[in-house]
């Protein structure tokens, strides 16, 4: 499998670390109570097809990047710095 | 001897000796060993898996069921090398294997008298009772009866390799198609890797009598390679197989880099394992002929025709002194035309069809099927039957060709499926099985060499369109374009005797048949219950058949039946190959601290923490046992002064407006209060509640930190803090770096530990500049050094950073001035027990799986503010009643030791599974206490001190009464902390 790091270009799946969903971007506010962790720790999408989720580019810019994957195809449909993609958000 | 005098690609100018079954025989350069070992008449080679049939060489290439060897002697020797695609080298060494006590006479061949109690599944049904007979007597007996070649048993002192590359263009195969697309494409300028699993670059080319551009094949090949080897963007890899095609266009791949060498340099692997990333793929892997099943059709003699094609015309031997053939399509008459040009004698061929004529001067039979064969260690007749009746044909050879099955194979790797064209009774593969693949040549069906040669061209021009370039002008040379003329014939039905169809497996059509019976029709279960096409050659000859007798016992088309697939490897991997340098020391990276030469100047003993070799002992003269070691080492610490290297603790340097944000965020308790110069204790959780790591947190400056972490959870601390700042927070300006191998760090601890500092910094370092939990930073001999008052022994102690360059010199200079204190070194042993006396937490303590409340330091945990892990932390479960708490253990009456791991059981309660109530974590002996000790999580523990509980350790037959009591053995108020 190939990774297209943003900053370093199509890699070897070897040197990324694999996390999970993307929604762990989205950490609930403090006060946003127990459930609201335990769905954002514990509660997952296993869908056949597209996917964001985050990897770490471990052995290579050690960027968070968040990927879009089908889980089907493994093919990647896009990836882009998570601190980019933070931003973006706000 | 079968050699024709001349013609062929082998070198007579190069004789070479070898030895099968220690006879010593000759051949030439270009030879494979079955071509050499056919050039020497013999025809007898093998025994087979099950039944131990006397068995020949089948094919010419990688997908041989048969000709299966023990190469080389002793140590080095390797079981199950293809004889088929064995280059000759002057000396190899080559045995038959699965048979004794020799290969025409092989007493277990009486297995092939019992084959009715043999028959597929027999297994299940057999060898049931009594229950205890399977390990001790049947599985014995079947893994020596059945099996292929041996292991030494010693280890493989042989080198492996691995490697990557990058191409715009992959090849797989260097046949017609594989030589045109590959030419195509770097002509027009794509970086281009050829791999092909043969010695000799041209496929089915080398075998036959075609001519290119009116030129014999082999030598357009032979042209086209060498104008490939001379372009700079091509890579050519001969001797290479390509395995398995995986997700975004990555391919591993075999070369075999010295296998064929008498003396290879040591240098030189034996193989490398190739991880091919490629943008596009062609893949022209060719077709391999199948063979037709009839009764005893597995004697040595019978062979592909295919095969007897490429040992008469690439290897110029005569496989048989009189040659027949059984065929149902044009193959087989071209295979005469070529003997017959060769001299040979052919003494019928023998044609399913019942309209064809002959093409040359050779008995046909028409309409006919062999029906059965003589000659029990090689051929002597065949029984041919047709209309008119039956006769029988005396004959040595008798080639097969049932038509030709595409290589599928990797288009199969990622789930596609072959589809089924009944134009050439054969299975393509799928369109865009693989993304980024192109399928040329025969491997897509299309047999003539003008097709094989247009599909490759024309695939090499669809990438560069791809790939934005613009394809040559391209001449497709001039070559036969023969229509496929067959009738589909898969198995001769009715006659007498076993009917084979995969032989490395010893599968026949009535196994088949029997699975037809017993209701495991699906192909995936037929194929599970025969075993059919689950041997090494992974049924490359074998499993359309299969598929092919199941779909007439069905009554079903053979799309309708299933279709066929396969998995990687393409063929066999060595794990020697797979693991390449991940062997021995290999395996992980060795890291050495930097006092390292002068522990080992000083006799410590080490072990492996992680990737770091550390001491875990610094034994004097006269001690006999690692405890006198350890012991002597406490006493020095608490008595005096000792120093050990702690520079594996993980260090990140933090700096940025924000650092003291996210270090609130990261660390349960409050470092932004932090003040400057000053040392913090802190934990961080996961942001599911449970314990992360403990360490200390410096301030040097308004915005900058230093963290130490767990050595062994240095990484993932670290990744913790790219997570938080780039997944989380990326509006904080903070910064962070590793300093781990930047920064040497010695502990000197003890009582005499300020003595030792104070005469080595240039600065003042009395209790009131620099009291318990104060950091700065110092000089030493000029060097810029850290200064923390940290203590994870619980004695008045200090940690030097220095840069790594002058810590074996730091580490020289503290040893000596120790040594006039009356201290010195101590290893991990040491402290270890300092920090178990103290109650220190440490990854025995914190596994992921428990609370800062259970590990007794809950109150860290800020209520003033927000942390990672906090909220999930207070979860009812992990905070009511029955949770688990670290607590201390004594022993009640005098105990050796402690165990770890060893369960807790209330006084009383049967001692069963679900009945303990914890489990020991840490122990050790404590001299100042003189008895052992631990630290053990129990249930609502903290409210249990004084009660008398059981450890349990069934491993090691351990069993004692013993007391809860507070973690902290020593010192509990900390007094030698401070002053």
């Amino acid at each position: 499998m190939r990774i297209d790091c943003p900053n370093c270009g199509s890699r070897d799946r070897r040197e990324f670390q694999y996390l999970g969903t993307a929604v762990l971007m989205d950490r609930p506010a403090p006060d946003a109570g127990e459930q609201a962790f335990v769905e954002y720790v514990y509660f997952r999408e296993n869908p056949a097809g597209a996917h964001r989720e985050l990897w770490l580019h471990e052995m290579g810019c050690r960027s968070w990047i968040v990927a879009e994957r089908n889980m089907g195809s493994h093919e990647f449909a896009s990836t882009r710095l998570a601190a980019d993609v933070k931003r973006g958000a706000k | 001897m079968s050699r024709l005098t001349s013609g062929g690609q082998i070198d007579r100018t190069q004789p070479l000796r070898f030895s099968f079954d220690g006879k010593s025989l000759a051949g030439f350069k270009g030879d494979t060993l079955a071509s050499a070992l056919l050039a020497n008449d013999i025809r007898l080679v093998g025994r087979s898996f099950k039944y131990h049939r006397p068995r020949g060489i089948l094919s010419a290439g990688s997908e041989e069921p048969n000709a299966l060897m023990q190469l080389g002697l002793g140590d080095q020797t390797t079981p199950n090398v293809r004889a088929t695609t064995q280059e000759l080298y002057e000396g190899l060494i080559a045995a038959s294997q699965n048979r004794f006590p020799s290969l025409a006479f092989d007493l277990l061949s009486v297995n092939d008298l019992m084959a009715p109690f043999f028959g597929a599944g027999f297994y299940y049904k057999t060898f049931m009772w009594p229950k205890s007979f399977w390990e001790k007597v049947y599985e014995p007996f079947i893994r020596r009866a059945a099996g292929l070649g041996r292991l030494s048993g010693k280890a493989d002192r042989a080198l492996y390799d691995k490697a990557f590359a990058h191409c715009d263009l992959l090849v797989i195969g260097g046949g017609p198609a594989g030589l045109m697309a590959a030419l195509t494409g770097a002509r027009g300028g794509l970086d281009v890797i050829l791999a092909d699993e043969d010695f000799a670059f041209g496929g089915r080319l080398n075998s036959e009598t075609v001519e290119i551009a009116g030129q014999p094949g082999a030598g357009w090949a032979a042209q086209v390679a060498a104008e490939l080897a001379g372009m700079a963007n091509v890579r050519l890899m001969p001797r290479t197989t390509v395995t398995g095609a995986y997700d975004g266009g990555t391919y591993a791949a075999l070369q075999r880099v010295s296998h064929h060498l008498a003396d290879p340099a040591d240098h030189l692997p034996l193989e490398t394992f190739w991880r091919i990333a490629a943008r596009r793929t062609i893949l022209a892997g060719g077709a391999i002929e199948r063979p037709i099943a009839f009764a005893n059709n597995d004697r040595p003699g019978v062979m592909m025709a295919s095969a007897v094609r490429s040992y008469a015309n690439r290897f110029a031997v005569l496989p048989g002194q009189r040659i027949s053939l059984f065929t149902n399509n044009d193959d087989g008459h071209r295979t005469a035309l070529d003997l017959l040009r060769l001299g040979a004698d052919i003494a019928t061929v023998v044609d399913t069809r019942s309209d064809v004529v002959a093409m040359g001067d050779y008995p046909l039979i028409t309409g006919g099927q062999v029906t059965g064969t003589s000659g029990r260690l090689g051929l002597k007749s065949i029984t041919v039957s047709r209309a008119s009746g039956t006769l029988k044909v005396a004959t040595d050879c008798l080639a097969v060709s049932g038509g030709w099955n595409p290589s599928v194979h990797l288009t199969c790797h990622m789930n596609g499926r072959p589809v089924w064209r009944e134009d050439i009774a054969a299975f393509v593969p799928a369109d865009n099985a693989i993304p980024g693949m192109r399928v040329a040549g025969a491997a897509n069906g299309d047999f003539s060499t003008h097709a094989a040669l247009s599909a490759g061209a024309e695939a090499a021009a669809e990438v560069l369109g791809d790939l934005g370039k613009t394809a040559p002008a391209t001449v497709i040379p001039a070559a036969e374009d023969a229509p496929i003329r067959l009738e589909p014939f898969w198995h001769v039905t009715g006659s007498k005797g076993r009917a084979w169809l995969d032989l490395q497996n010893d599968v026949t059509t009535k196994d088949v048949a029997l699975a037809h019976r017993e209701n495991f029709r699906s192909v995936e279960h037929m194929k599970r219950y025969t075993t059919l096409g689950m041997a090494t050659d992974q049924g490359k000859t074998s499993n359309v058949g299969g598929l092919a007798v199941m779909a007439d016992l069905t009554q079903r088309s053979i799309p309708e039946t299933g279709t066929t697939t396969f998995r990687p490897p393409y063929s066999p991997v060595a794990l020697g190959a797979l693991g390449a340098h991940g062997a021995g020391k290999d395996f992980a990276p060795s890291r050495y601290l930097p006092s390292d030469a002068l522990a080992r100047e000083l006799g410590a003993h080490f072990i492996e923490m992680g990737v770091w070799y550390r001491p875990s002992l610094f034994p004097q003269p006269g001690e006999t046992h690692w405890r006198q070691t350890c012991d002597r080492e406490m006493r020095m610490v608490r008595s005096t002064v000792g120093i050990t290297d702690i520079t594996p603790f993980g260090k990140i340097d933090v700096q940025g407006a924000d650092a003291a944000v996210l270090l609130d965020l990261v660390y349960a308790n409050t470092m932004s209060s932090l003040k400057q110069g000053r040392v913090r204790y802190g934990v961080m959780l996961r942001e599911d509640g449970m314990a992360l790591d403990d360490g200390t947190c410096a301030r040097l400056g308004e915005d900058h930190f230093v963290l130490t972490t767990t050595a062994g959870a240095a990484s993932d601390v670290f990744a913790h803090l790219e997570f938080c700042t780039q997944v989380l927070r990326p509006e904080l300006d903070v910064q962070f770096f590793s300093v781990t191998d930047q920064w040497a760090q010695f502990s000197i601890a003890g009582p005499r530990s300020r003595e030792l500092v104070s005469g080595l910094c240039d600065e003042d370092i009395s209790n009131e500049r620099i009291p318990y939990m104060a950091c700065a930073e110092v000089t030493i001999g000029g060097i810029g050094c850290r200064l923390f008052r940290i203590s994870f022994s619980g004695e008045r102690s200090y940690e030097i950073a220095i840069p790594a360059r002058y810590g074996e010199a730091l580490a020289r200079e503290l040893g000596q001035r120790a040594a006039a204190l009356g201290g010195g070194w101590y290893g991990l042993e040491a402290l270890n027990a300092l920090r178990i006396e103290k109650g220190y937490l440490t990854h025995a303590e914190m596994t992921g799986q428990y609370t800062a409340d259970a590990l007794g330091i809950g109150g860290m945990v800020s209520a003033k503010k927000d942390c990672i892990g906090k909220v999930l932390s207070q979860r009812s479960a992990l905070v009511g009643p029955g949770k688990m708490e670290l607590i201390g253990l004594k022993p009640v009456s005098p105990l050796k030791q402690f165990s770890g791991g060893a369960f807790l059981f209330s006084q009383g309660a049967r001692q069963v599974l679900g009945n303990e109530e914890g489990h020991v974590t840490s122990h050790c002996h404590s001299p100042s206490l003189d008895h052992v000790i631990a630290m053990a999580f129990l249930r609502d523990g903290r409210s249990r001190l004084g009660e008398h509980i059981i450890m349990k350790d069934n491993a090691r037959g351990i069993e004692a009464v013993c007391e809860v009591c507070a973690m902290v053995h020593v010192d509990p108020d900390g007094e030698r902390l401070h002053g």
